[in-house]
């Protein structure tokens, strides 16, 4: 690697992290994932419980779906607002002036909304294991697969906000975009989720791998395809 | 790619220029040449085109026809390479509400690429300049008025100190002493050697630091004073045919 390639990928990671610094900055402030996203969360897995019937034995059985659907739910709502802080006031057009590189802005978002999903997951996991009752038999399992849905949902969810602002109506055409690309994400962390909480005899670490490969793929493919996604 | 601009003559080439906005020509043919250190007004009725024309120079738009040469950067190749050196000041502010205006004005230095202490210097010159107070700096963007806003916004795309200015309507909103500061931050940004490009409607401020006035209408340049003597006033009639 030459010296020009290495000072732009410092330049990218720089950037980068301005970026997610400014998100963090604005959610810390306006608290809106404590406030808003977190208790709809919890309020989903509340409803769940109470559609089951608050069976306990069923709950412990689909508590890994029941987490994986509560999250994306709300990870809905984080990337709808990550997607706005940019369109609010016109924001984006300063991006696109700025002459940061488009993939330093989209990896930065997606660090902030990956940050936003682990204080989230953290709370539902505490909200499955008091509302649920369900037990960690595999810990490391249990954080991997939470990090690794994580990036899988923040890097493709950036990506699509950046997608539905473009086309318009991206209040109402986010999640008909966004969660069919996400059903693998859906369908592996909740597997890996049933080994780690002994909810059924699955190999975890095999759907780990799959949410693995589809996190790198999506964060290669969103940091090469989001300069085109912002362009009018 | 033409590198008119590093031998001195031009900083923004317009030859035909064509822009849609969806299927609707906006800019239908537009030929206009600014050179270095100039100073000119855009006017014309609403809808004319000026804030197309301004956004297709600040290479926000892909030229649909004709060619365009900003900075020595042909934008139908290379919209990107202009923009870090470009500033333009739209009808929304860019700024984020929940982070205060110092935090604001620090991002977009950072973000242009500046080390932390240049960002910091530059933020408190370029706040000054527009007349924001210790007091403004620490307050959020969504506590603020409509003309401090303003203020804000300008003061974040002073610390680029851009090569060149466009500024769509940056009187609007502001109250005397924002007005004067503007003229202010025009007045220096020419005496540092940028380009200034002038969307307005207050015809007789502008004029004041503008000697040259081009007139749009249709998407078209209807008149330039540089070539005609001085043009309509901003009723977007033509003082003469189209490219004159």
């Amino acid at each position: 690697m030459g010296n020009r390639e290495v000072v732009q990928v410092r330049e990218l990671f720089t950037d980068a992290r301005l970026v997610a610094t400014r998100d963090l900055r604005i959610e810390a402030r306006s608290r809106v994932l404590l406030n808003q996203v977190a208790p709809f969360a919890l309020l989903v897995l509340v409803l769940f419980g109470f559609a089951l019937d608050a069976d306990q034995r069923t709950l412990r059985t689909f508590a890994p779906g029941l987490f994986w659907v509560a999250v994306l739910l709300a990870a809905l709502l984080a990337v709808q607002r990550s997607t706005s802080l940019e369109h609010a006031d016109d924001a984006h057009t300063g991006l696109r002036l700025s002459g940061m590189a488009p993939s330093s802005v989209f990896l930065g978002k997606a660090v902030a909304v990956f940050v936003q999903l682990i204080v989230l997951e953290t709370l539902l996991t505490m909200g499955i294991v008091v509302l649920y009752g369900s037990e960690v038999d595999d810990p490391v399992l249990l954080v991997l697969t939470a990090a690794a849905a994580a990036v899988a949902v923040a890097t493709t969810g950036t990506l699509y906000g950046a997608l539905a602002s473009g086309l318009g109506a991206r209040e109402t055409l986010l999640p008909i975009l966004l969660l069919p690309v996400l059903a693998p994400v859906l369908i592996g962390a909740t597997r890996s989720f049933d080994d780690a909480l002994g909810a059924a005899a699955v190999d975890g670490w095999a759907w780990l791998g799959l949410l693995v490969v589809f996190g790198l793929v999506a964060t290669v493919l969103g940091a090469l395809a989001y300069g085109a996604m912002i362009e009018d | 790619m033409a590198h008119r601009y590093r031998g001195g003559v031009s900083v923004v080439e317009l030859r035909g220029a064509v822009a849609l906005l969806g299927r609707f020509p906006a800019l239908a043919g537009v030929n206009l040449s600014v050179d270095a250190g100039e100073t000119v007004l855009i006017q014309g009725p609403n809808g004319a085109g000026k804030t197309t024309l301004l956004r297709l120079c600040a290479g926000l738009l892909r030229p649909a026809g004709g060619e365009v040469v900003v900075l020595g950067h042909d934008l139908t190749a290379e919209r990107r390479a202009v923009r870090r050196r470009v500033a333009l000041l739209g009808h929304s502010t860019g700024l984020y509400g929940d982070l205060t205006v110092a935090e604001n004005i620090s991002f977009w230095a950072r973000a242009a690429g500046l080390s932390a202490p240049d960002a910091e210097s530059r933020a408190a010159a370029a706040a000054r300049l527009m007349g924001l107070d210790q007091r403004l700096l620490s307050r959020t963007v969504n506590a603020l008025s409509a003309g401090q806003r303003r203020r804000t916004s300008i003061a974040a795309l002073a610390v680029r100190r851009p090569e060149l200015w466009l500024l769509d309507e940056p009187h609007a909103g502001l109250d005397q002493a924002g007005r004067d500061a503007v003229d202010s931050l025009i007045s220096e940004a020419v005496a540092a050697g940028a380009t200034v490009l002038v969307s307005s409607h207050e015809l007789e401020r502008v004029r004041s630091l503008s000697p040259r006035v081009v007139t749009v209408a249709a998407g078209m340049v209807v008149a330039d004073s540089s070539r005609s003597g001085p043009a309509t006033d901003g009723d977007g009639e033509p003082g003469g045919g189209p490219g004159a």
